[in-house]
């Protein structure tokens, strides 16, 4: 699979499971888990497992990841639909509160003129949907050359810039 | 009025040249209409009836000579040569060809205007107090922490993608004159018993389907957490707001779902992690703002001039208009002049290219090339001499400027309606015809005095109907416009839902229903009573009976 990771493309081994019965087998290899399935085979998979992602949904409470937090490579955020834009309040206090250092990973209807958005809220990557140019895609980090306020990418506000006289 | 230094300039620039991109991306099909859809309302973007409709955005209502000259120039190179002033103090030019708008943003980049968060589900333009500045009752100007919203909201990477759009309003006097109540959010300036000057923080207000009058969740807010409280509040909505029904989508459902008390209480919470944190403001951060929103150097001869009384008792035309079209300015021998744009024959609001030149030639001779745009979609001159009030008077007068109905029955608020929005059920501009037809004896408009007719063609309310003494809200019945009456509403300080009058109207009855109303009122009213003092006095029931029982 081909992931936008820090602005450029790259192959990536890992592989989203949307969907799992909690009583599911733990499938094989690098994979992206619901966050309920990670729950419920917790012990299991921190045994098997030496790395570990989960994906969440706009409705999770960023809160309930906090216990295994350290734990986690990937976190992967769901946009059902671009316009819901629940996940970048998820991205920003993982970051920004939570103090989240590992991957956070766009996933769903994530398209080129979001990119902006999600990178200052501090999402690292992106699986651009299927049907887009991932290259073209890139394009879309380029637009603005300064941002009025603070988020999780460590601006500076423009008014915490600005030279006084 | 605020300047744009090299980061605002930069981030307007590249703004058109984003849109640009998007523009040619959706006409070369790499966009779909879906996907178009939100990137163009960010960008104040409609498709309507005829054609696009482009929302340009006036911050604070506040436009330099030059600013409008451009909107004039706007309205004549890409549009039919008018304009139309909102209840939001914005400009709505109704027919420019989707494929120029991208030149239309790069015109207005070049006089420190844009579209941006004009429409869409995203925080809107700040509104505030029209006479911001000037009022006499005014603890503070509100207008710097009008901009240091905008900034802080301009393209803000978390709250871009709302449940549903998100309205402020500021206001900074006792008379409350940007409609707080009935935001989203609604800041008002107050002083505490120590003397310090901060904000209330109303929530939850707003209009449309599902009308509210804001709830207080903070008494006393100090300055320099204005955006991390605001912030507080924007994280609370976008996490737990309603995504799956459009209409409970707003704010004010979410606090009235959850209670005010315990709405407030999670704002609280949210807030306590990131108000010490890089939002908070220090005082240079507020005087830099401020810095642009100084006093003109008045002439302080201006007082000695009586030409004004002397002008008024020899002409009753120019004396009815300055009874009506003056608004008392803090320095003595100035006025705020507000100008009409609620002549009989034209739509509520619409200004011509040639009227909008003519305007700010004015502001340049008379008010410091000035001009504000009011929610009552007027315009305002607001530092004139009053030795200069004729003069500009008759060059008013001359561009079918000057009509005297300032406050008066006929300056009427009216949405664009049926004639021109996808969305209406039903024509707004034929009533305000309607209506201007039937009340064109200008001594009866002056007995009835203040009163507030407020339209909308549908129930989006953005003719504010439930906050009208006389409410008119156009309904679809199987394909007939008909007309819902509501009386008793108010946007002010004593903020209030008009209470329904009964079955709607028949759209030729409109404004005979509204004759019976003002009977009823004429008949009951005491001394110095308006059309709203009287309703409240006496209740709906007379003026039920006057319309209904003949029928």
């Amino acid at each position: 699979m081909r992931v936008i990771k820090n602005k450029s493309i790259i192959d990536d081994s890992w592989s989203l499971i949307r969907d799992i019965e909690n009583t599911a087998p733990i499938p094989n290899g690098d994979v992206i888990l619901p966050l309920a399935f990670w729950q419920a085979n917790r012990d299991e998979l921190l045994k098997s497992k030496k790395e570990h992602a989960v994906w969440i949904d706009g409705s999770t409470e960023t809160e309930s990841l906090l216990i295994d937090i350290e734990s986690f490579a990937i976190i992967a955020l769901d946009f059902p639909v671009f316009k819901d834009g629940r996940s970048y309040s998820h991205a920003r206090l993982l970051r920004e509160r939570y103090k989240y250092e590992g991957e956070l990973r766009a996933i769903g209807d994530v398209l080129q003129d979001q990119l902006f958005f999600m990178e200052r809220c501090g999402i690292d990557c992106f699986q651009i949907r299927d049907d887009k140019d991932i290259k073209q895609a890139l394009e879309g980090f380029k637009g603005f050359s300064t941002s009025y306020q603070a988020a999780a990418d460590d601006a500076i506000p423009i008014f915490k810039r600005r030279k006084f006289k | 009025m605020y300047k744009y230094d090299n980061y605002d300039q930069a981030i307007v620039d590249e703004r058109v040249e984003q849109f640009r991109d998007q523009t040619r991306r959706y006409i070369a099909g790499e966009l779909s209409d879906d996907e178009f859809r939100p990137l163009r309302l960010m960008n104040g973007l409609y498709i309507q009836t005829h054609a696009p409709m482009l929302r340009v955005a006036i911050p604070y209502g506040l436009l330099s000579s030059k600013q409008l000259r451009m909107l004039a120039h706007i309205s004549r190179k890409y549009d039919k040569g008018f304009g139309h002033f909102s209840t939001r103090q914005n400009i709505q030019f109704n027919w420019p060809a989707l494929e120029t708008v991208p030149d239309i943003l790069a015109d207005l980049a070049t006089v420190e205007m844009h579209a941006i968060q004009t429409s869409g589900n995203c925080i809107r333009n700040t509104t505030s107090d029209q006479f911001a500045g000037i009022a006499k009752d005014e603890l503070e100007d509100p207008r710097p922490y009008c901009e240091i919203i905008r900034q802080w909201s301009t393209f803000h990477p978390e709250f871009s993608f709302l449940p549903r759009k998100f309205k402020i309003a500021v206001s900074g006097a006792e008379g409350d004159r940007a409609a707080a109540m009935v935001h989203d959010i609604g800041l008002y300036l107050v002083k505490n018993d120590k003397g310090e000057i901060g904000f209330t923080v109303y929530v939850g207000g707003g209009l449309g389907r599902t009308p509210y009058i804001g709830k207080c969740i903070r008494s006393f807010l100090e300055k320099k957490y204005l955006l991390s409280y605001i912030e507080a509040i924007l994280r609370v909505y976008n996490r737990f707001g309603r995504r799956d029904n459009i209409y409970k989508a707003r704010i004010k459902i979410l606090v009235n779902d959850v209670g005010q008390e315990e709405f407030g209480k999670q704002v609280e919470v949210e807030w306590k992690s990131i108000k010490e944190g890089v939002l908070k403001l220090e005082q240079k951060d507020i005087d830099y703002a401020k810095s642009f929103f100084t006093s003109p150097i008045y002439d302080n001869r201006a007082v000695d001039d009586n030409s004004f009384s002397e002008a008024k008792k020899s002409n009753k035309d120019f004396s009815n208009w300055a009874n009506r079209n003056l608004y008392a300015h803090k320095v003595s021998g100035y006025q705020a002049v507000i100008i009409s744009l609620k002549a009989p024959s034209v739509a509520p609001g619409d200004a011509t290219d040639v009227q909008m030149d003519n305007i700010a030639d004015l502001s340049d001779l008379y008010s410091f090339s000035e001009i504000i745009v009011t929610h009552d979609q007027n315009l305002v001159l607001p530092h004139v001499k009053q030795g200069d009030l004729f003069s500009l008077w008759q060059a008013l007068d001359k561009q079918n400027l000057a009509t005297s109905n300032i406050g008066l029955l006929t300056d009427m608020i009216c949405c664009p309606g049926l004639d021109f929005c996808s969305l209406a059920n039903a024509g707004s501009i034929p009533i305000a015809k309607q209506i201007n037809e039937k009340f064109d004896d200008m001594d009866y408009l002056h007995d009835i005095g203040d009163i507030k007719i407020k339209m909308s063609g549908c129930m989006n309310a953005c003719g504010h109907h439930h906050v009208g003494h006389i409410g008119i809200l156009g309904v679809d019945k199987k394909g007939e416009e008909f007309y819902q009456l509501t009386l008793g509403g108010s946007s002010e300080n004593d903020a209030s839902l008009g209470d329904r009058l009964g079955p709607a109207i028949a759209k030729t009855e409109v404004a005979n229903v509204i004759g019976k109303l003002l009977d009823v009122y004429v008949r009951l009213r005491e001394e110095n009573e308006r059309f709203l003092d009287t309703y409240r006095r006496v209740g709906i029931d007379p003026f039920k009976e006057n319309v209904y029982a003949s029928n």
